[in-house]
């Protein structure tokens, strides 16, 4: 006999921090990719074989004073990339079994994901950015 | 009260059979495929900031990804990455029906994977079908 309380035996041992959070996350991401996919798909049926001049004039079309194409990017990259953090999340945590490794890997996920992310994001500006 | 859960039990617990032992029911290769399709997508990201970044560094660097991505290795890999979204997008669907309850029969679950399978090459091909005809580019 214990006298542990039932609470205080399973914390820490289970996702007692974030419950739901990455399941619904992941959700809400993936709902959100599947008009940006469509999307992304259309524009690069659109642009294939074009030139640098060509995709750059697509991506500053600014129809209502806005390049809407290029925050479409934007946000389909970002959340894509979420995404991905999301899911090796759960593909690591399924095959990746001791402690130190799966940390390395999970914050080598993050790290990429934010490598990746800040490179289209910047180049996005540098295409489409105010001035 | 219930014994510590973390203790190792007193004898093995029975184990369930693993992979190796059932008969591969389609339903387990559109699984694994999301999975698989996932990772490789992954790989896909940085295809894309490539392309962002060559296009804001200028024409040279444009023109140095135009030429890997049109050679056919180029263009094995982009295959590959549009099926794999297109997969990875229908097969998404499917899980969302299913955390909304929709999709658990067997038969329509097997239904559905077959759809996925044979939708997601049908798309894939007509991508780069459309694009090898001239009905591509049609935003330039």
């Amino acid at each position: 006999m214990t006298m542990e309380t039932p609470l205080h035996r399973v914390q820490g041992l289970g996702s007692s921090h974030s419950g739901v959070r990455h399941f619904w996350r992941q959700r809400v991401t993936a709902a959100a990719l599947i008009p940006l996919t469509l999307w992304f798909a259309w524009a690069a049926l659109g642009l294939v074989g074009a030139s640098d001049s060509q995709v750059l004039s697509f991506l500053t079309l600014s129809p209502l004073g806005i390049p809407l194409n290029a925050i479409l990017m934007a946000i389909f990259a970002v959340i894509a990339l979420y995404h991905m953090v999301l899911g090796l999340q759960v593909v690591i945590d399924d095959y990746v079994h001791g402690e130190g490794g799966k940390i390395f890997l999970m914050l080598l996920v993050r790290a990429l994901a934010l490598a990746i992310g800040a490179a289209s994001l910047f180049a996005l500006l540098r295409i489409a950015g105010p001035v | 009260m219930a014994e510590n859960p973390q203790a190792a039990p007193a004898r093995p617990r029975p184990l369930s059979p693993h992979l190796t032992i059932y008969r591969w029911p389609v339903t387990m290769a559109t699984s694994i495929t999301h999975r698989v399709t996932g990772v490789g997508l992954a790989f896909g990201t940085i295809v894309l900031a490539w392309w962002l970044v060559a296009i804001a560094s200028g024409p040279e660097p444009y023109r140095a990804f135009l030429g890997m991505s049109s050679a056919w290795p180029g263009q094995l890999v982009l295959f590959g990455l549009a099926w794999a979204l297109a997969y990875h997008l229908l097969n998404g669907i499917r899980h969302l029906a299913w955390d909304l309850g929709y999709g658990f029969g067997v038969k329509t679950a097997a239904a559905l994977s077959w759809t996925v399978i044979l939708a997601s090459a049908a798309l894939a091909v007509a991508f780069f079908a459309l694009a090898y005809s001239g009905y591509g580019g049609f935003l330039r």
